[in-house]
């Protein structure tokens, strides 16, 4: 079984198609980066994994639930609400611009999700929030309201926020975009750990260093469709298709 | 000196109905408000717009008229014409039209707020109801308690206007007195009881305001 199973995706925004038929399967422990030009469509892309885009063609399966199937007609027909709200949230995601709750103290942050929407009881999900803020090395701003925190501690506070639902595959949409150069290695040092744990993970990155080295698989894409898949070595190393090859001078 | 003391009594008695009058329609106009901006921006558009008219009509024409109407005019309505009390009318009046401000303040506030919030709630599960009751609503009240703040020492003043009714709140009690003693010292009285109930007022949204300056965002 996939953990997911992206086949066909389509999707337009008013005139503009931004993706042009993406197909991707996930295996589980795998880590996947999807590297490309700003505009190609791979932040859209992932946002329609867990339905913050609605798609217009194309099916969607996660551990093997459908939550968006072929409805005829050319149309989709996505799973009922409750149900997909349950599929999705076995994706933790964590964002470019964090939105971390700023009317809540960073603990707060963390246990909110577990105990409005599992049910968890406060004294049993405390302590793993805790744990999990000593893992991404911020037991000691339990306490503080997020405006206080750098960016790059925001950041590693939105991953521990995501974890804390115990996500079987963790979404990055860009995580390192908006941080100053000298926060970066925290973050993705914190990625990496959860990649070592063999964390299922998509994440869309213009780190094409922490690509090469963390990812299993790597996925270039432009123009809203992959233009080129494979291992890093390969598309770091020798790319086939001369706008991969393009993209990469730009950019290393 | 003597005579102050002596009309404090019935002024007292007047600035009772004010403070009943008043807290009634907070307690009213508040909920129905936050109803109604919820309502104003839903996505059926139907509801979106009735209560688009709602506000209009509310805003749009003097709360006096209003207050008038709900009195006088509701009982001759074919069908649905109910007479009510003095109270409960005016009580409806108010409620009603200042509900209409709440909503537009409070359907500011939700929309003020960032879509990333929505979207860091959806990913975690939430759903728009826990999204909205415990995400964004805290949020909203933090932003909109200066506008709230204007419109609930407004109402404090508003609530003069039942002495068309012939209610005696303390300003109709005030000129009642004035006109018995010829004294326009009852006047001064009674702008001393509105100040310190506006000040009450003021002291109360600046404590909520520190409160809520616990975290920036």
């Amino acid at each position: 079984m996939n953990m997911i199973k992206a086949v066909n995706i389509h999707k337009q925004f008013n005139q503009l198609e931004v993706l042009k038929g993406i197909s991707l399967t996930v295996d589980k422990g795998e880590v996947i980066a999807i590297i490309g030009p700003s505009g190609s469509g791979k932040s859209t892309f992932l946002r329609c994994l867990n339905r913050l885009e609605t798609i217009d063609k194309g099916t969607i399966e996660i551990e093997g639930d459908v939550l968006v199937a072929d409805g005829g007609q050319g149309k989709v027909s996505y799973a009922a609400e409750t149900e997909a709200r349950q599929i999705c949230r076995r994706m933790g995601m964590v964002f470019q611009q964090f939105n971390l709750f700023p009317h809540l103290t960073v603990l707060e942050n963390i246990i909110e999700a577990p105990i409005t929407v599992k049910g968890s009881k406060r004294e049993d999900i405390v302590p793993q929030a805790e744990e999990l803020l000593r893992k991404v090395g911020l037991a000691e701003k339990s306490d503080v309201y997020p405006s206080c925190l750098s960016g790059g501690q925001k950041q590693r506070v939105a991953i521990a926020r995501a974890l804390a639902m115990a996500p079987d595959i963790m979404l990055f949409d860009e995580p390192t975009s908006a941080l100053d150069p000298e926060l970066t290695g925290e973050v993705l040092k914190a990625m990496r750990k959860l990649a070592e744990e063999h964390m299922t993970m998509i994440v869309v990155t213009h780190e094409m260093a922490f690509a090469r080295e963390v990812a299993n698989r790597v996925i270039f894409m432009d123009n809203g469709e992959i233009v080129e898949e494979g291992l890093p070595n390969e598309i770091f190393g020798s790319p086939s298709q001369p706008r991969t090859k393009a993209f990469l001078q730009r950019v290393v | 000196m003597d005579y102050v003391i002596g009309i404090l009594p019935p002024l007292l008695e007047g600035t009772v109905v004010t403070l009943q009058m008043f807290f009634a329609t907070i307690v009213l106009a508040l909920p129905l408000g936050l109803l109604l901006a919820l309502a104003r921006i839903s996505r059926f558009k139907a509801l979106s717009s009735a209560v688009g008219v709602y506000i209009w009509l509310f805003r749009g024409t003097p709360l006096m008229l209003q207050l008038l109407f709900i009195y006088f005019g509701l009982p001759f309505l074919p069908y649905v014409g109910i007479r009510l009390p003095d109270f409960p009318a005016a009580l409806l009046a108010f409620a009603l039209n200042y509900a209409a401000y709440f909503a537009e303040i409070f359907r500011a506030g939700i929309q003020s707020i960032d879509r990333g919030q929505y979207e860091g709630a959806k990913v975690l599960g939430m759903s728009y109801v826990q999204t909205m009751r415990r995400i964004v609503l805290p949020q909203v009240i933090k932003r909109v308690l200066p506008p709230v703040s204007n419109e609930t020492i407004t109402l404090v003043k508003d609530t003069s206007l039942i002495y068309v009714l012939a209610m005696n709140d303390l300003l109709r009690t005030t000129r009642a007195i004035v006109q018995r003693d010829f004294n326009t010292m009852p006047f001064i009285v009674a702008a001393v009881f509105y100040l310190i109930m506006t000040l009450a007022l003021t002291w109360l949204f600046q404590k909520l305001e520190k409160k809520y300056a616990v975290y920036d965002e």
